[in-house]
C-alpha cells in the first residue's frame, strides 16, 4: 500500500507540471458545470411565459416524458429536466477526458524519459505499479466530477426556485451516473488509455488515439437527443452493471499488457 | 554473489543469451565486455529479475532469479544504459522517490549523504531537466547506491560522459571496489575496463572467455619483453632464442623483443646471458597488448 502511495504522489509531482493536464483537470469540470448550469439559467427565463406549456405532452415521446417529467412539474419545468439532462450527459466526458490525459503523459512520459527500467529494477510489484499508476489517474478524474455535480447541485439551489423541478434535476438516476457510472468510466477510460500508451511512444498520440473511449458517452448524449433511448434511472443502473463487467476485463486486459518484461523489450 | 548455470534468453527468433555460465566472486570488479546487441544488457536484466530467463539458472546474492525476484530487487544496485531520471522534478525528490520504494529507513539522510558524495548537494532543489549529462549519470549513480547494496550493476557508467565526468565516475567506482563492493559492470570502454576491472568476460551471445586483463593478454600474445641494448647483432639473437623458456626473440634496431610465459622468472637469466655474450643493457620494459587488442582478437575469432 505505502508502495502505491509513493507511485501516486510520484505520478501528481510529475504530472501536474505539464499544462495540458493542469488545463483538462480544472477547466474541462468548470465548463461541463456552467453549460447545464447556463441552460438552467436561460431556459428558466424561457419557461417563465409559460410557453411551452402544452407542447411537452403533446409532442414528447412517452418515455421521455415519463422519465424527465415527475407528476407536479409544468411543461416548462420538463423542458428544463430535459434540457439539463442533455448536457449532464456531457458531463460524462468529465470522468472520462481527465484520466486519458493524465495516463497518456504518466505511461509515454515514462517511455520517453526511460525511466520505467530503474523503476521495474526496485522491489515495487507490478501490481502495485499499475495500482499506482491507475489510481494516479482516476482520483483526479472522480474527484473533479464529484467537484464539479457539487458545483451544478449549488447552482441549480441558487438558480432553481421550484423544490420539485430542483428534485427532478437531481434525482436518482443523476445520483447514480455520477457516483457510480463516473468511477466505472473513469477506471475504463484509464485502463484503455494504459494499453493504447504502451503502443505509441508520444504523449500527444496517446491521447488522441484514447480519446475515443468518448465516443459511447457522444453517442448516448445524441441518442438521446435523436429519441433513439431515454436515460432514465433502469438504463443508467444497466450501463452501471454492464461497464462494471467491462471495467472487470479491461483490468485483467491491461495486467496482460503492464508485464515486466513486455514493458521492457517492446516498450520503445 | 552471481552465479549462473546454462543461463539462456530467447526473444521468438533471436538468442539474446546462449548458455551463459558464470561466477562473479564476493568483492571483485567484474567487465562485461561485449559488441552492441551481444546480449550484455540482456543479461544483467535477468540477473536483475527485471526479465526471465528462456531456461538455465542464476543465483544472485543468494537469491534465485526467477523465484525471489523482489528479493533480488531489493538486495542489488543498478544504473541503467540511460539514468532514466524524472526531469521535471528535483534531484532531492528523484532520489527520495527511490530510496522510498527501496524501503531505505532513513532516507533523508541517505539522499543528503550520495548528493554530497556526487558533488550534486548544492543543486538538489534543481530540477533534473536542467541537469549536464554527467550530472544525471552521477544521479543516476546515487539513486543506484541509496540502499547500500553489495552488489552493482553498472550498464555503461561513462557512455556519453566528457573526460572529467568520465573520470570522476571511475574515482567513484574505485571507491566503491575499496569499500569492498561487487560491481558488475558492461562496458565499451576497454580502457576503463582495464583499469577498473579485476576479470573480464568477452560475451558476443555466449561468453568467450573470462580471465585477469593480463592472463587474457598473455594467453593471447604472450608476454613480451623489450630488452634496450647498445647494439644487437645475429649471434645475441640466436643465443637467446635457444633458452628453453623463450618462445620467440626478434630484433628491432636496438631492441630485442623477447616473449616469454613468466617474465618476473626469466629475465635475469637472459639479463645474464646477454652480458655474457657482451651486449650492454640499457633497460628493460614490458611490451603490453592493450585490452582492445585483446577483444577484437576474440570478437572477430568468433
Amino acid at each position: 500500500m505505502n508502495k502505491i502511495k509513493i507511485i501516486l504522489c510520484k505520478e501528481w509531482a510529475e504530472v501536474f507540471k505539464h499544462r495540458m493536464v493542469l488545463f483538462t483537470v480544472v477547466f474541462l469540470p468548470l465548463m461541463m458545470t456552467a453549460l447545464p448550469l447556463g441552460i438552467l439559467w436561460g431556459t428558466g427565463e424561457v419557461g417563465s411565459t409559460d410557453s411551452l406549456e402544452g407542447t411537452i405532452d403533446s409532442e414528447m415521446p412517452e418515455p421521455l416524458v415519463a422519465a424527465m417529467c415527475p407528476e407536479g412539474l409544468s411543461g416548462a419545468d420538463c423542458f428544463q429536466v430535459f434540457m439539463v439532462s442533455q448536457f449532464m450527459m456531457l458531463f460524462m466526458l468529465v470522468p472520462v477526458a481527465i484520466p486519458v490525459t493524465i495516463a497518456a503523459y504518466s505511461i509515454v512520459g515514462e517511455k520517453t524519459t526511460r525511466s520505467l527500467e530503474p523503476l521495474l529494477a526496485t522491489p515495487i510489484t507490478t501490481l502495485e505499479l499499475l495500482a499506482g499508476k491507475c489510481l494516479a489517474a482516476v482520483i483526479p478524474a472522480v474527484l473533479a466530477t464529484f467537484g464539479a455535480f457539487g458545483l451544478f447541485a449549488l447552482g441549480s439551489r441558487l438558480i432553481v426556485a421550484n423544490p420539485m423541478l430542483l428534485t427532478a434535476l437531481l434525482d436518482a438516476r443523476w445520483l447514480i451516473a455520477i457516483f457510480v457510472v463516473g468511477p466505472l468510466l473513469a477506471i475504463m477510460a484509464v485502463t484503455f488509455s494504459l494499453m493504447v500508451s504502451s503502443r505509441v511512444s508520444d504523449p500527444r498520440v496517446a491521447e488522441q488515439v484514447s480519446m475515443v473511449i468518448i465516443v459511447p458517452v457522444l453517442g448516448g448524449f445524441f441518442g438521446q437527443m435523436a429519441g433513439l433511448f431515454v436515460l432514465d434511472r433502469t438504463l443508467v443502473t444497466w450501463v452501471a452493471v454492464v461497464m462494471l463487467a467491462l471495467d472487470l476485463g479491461l483490468l485483467f486486459l491491461a495486467g496482460r499488457v503492464f508485464q515486466r518484461e513486455t514493458i521492457l523489450t517492446r516498450w520503445k | 554473489m552471481i552465479q549462473t548455470q546454462q543461463l539462456t534468453k530467447r526473444f521468438k527468433d533471436v538468442l539474446a543469451v546462449d548458455r551463459l555460465t558464470l561466477e562473479v566472486r564476493p568483492g571483485e570488479v567484474f567487465g562485461f565486455l561485449g559488441p552492441n546487441g551481444a546480449g550484455k544488457t540482456t543479461t544483467v536484466r535477468m540477473l536483475t529479475s527485471l526479465i526471465g530467463p528462456t531456461s538455465g539458472s542464476a543465483v544472485v546474492n543468494g537469491f534465485r532469479v526467477g523465484e525471489q525476484d523482489t528479493e533480488i530487487r531489493r538486495s542489488v544496485g543498478i544504473l541503467t544504459e540511460t539514468p532514466g531520471m524524472y526531469d521535471n522534478l528535483s534531484a532531492e525528490r528523484n532520489l527520495r522517490i527511490f530510496g522510498e520504494l527501496y524501503e531505505v529507513r532513513n532516507v533523508a539522510e541517505q539522499v543528503a549523504k550520495y548528493l554530497k558524495l556526487l558533488g550534486l548537494y548544492e543543486r538538489r532543489f534543481d530540477p533534473v531537466a536542467e541537469f549536464s549529462k554527467g550530472m544525471k549519470q552521477k544521479l543516476a549513480i546515487a539513486r543506484a547506491l541509496l540502499h547500500e547494496p553489495k552488489l552493482i550493476f553498472l550498464d555503461e557508467p561513462t557512455a556519453g560522459l566528457d573526460p572529467e565526468a568520465s573520470r570522476l565516475v571511475r574515482d567513484f567506482i574505485a571507491e566503491l571496489k575499496a569499500e569492498g563492493r561487487t560491481i558488475f559492470m558492461c562496458t565499451h570502454n576497454l580502457d576503463e575496463a582495464d583499469r577498473l576491472c579485476d576479470r573480464i568476460g568477452v560475451f558476443k551471445s555466449h561468453l568467450l572467455v573470462v580471465d585477469t586483463p593480463a592472463k587474457l593478454r598473455a594467453s593471447l600474445f604472450g608476454r613480451k619483453v623489450v630488452f634496450h641494448l647498445r647494439s644487437t647483432d645475429a649471434k645475441m639473437i640466436q643465443t637467446v632464442s635457444k633458452l628453453p623458456f623463450v618462445r620467440g626473440a626478434r630484433a628491432v634496431e636496438n631492441k630485442l623483443v623477447v616473449t616469454l610465459d613468466d617474465p618476473e622468472a626469466n629475465n635475469p637469466e637472459i639479463i645474464r646471458t646477454l652480458v655474457k655474450a657482451g651486449a650492454d643493457v640499457q633497460f628493460v620494459g614490458e611490451l603490453r597488448h592493450s585490452l582492445e587488442d585483446v577483444y577484437f582478437q576474440l570478437v572477430k575469432g568468433a
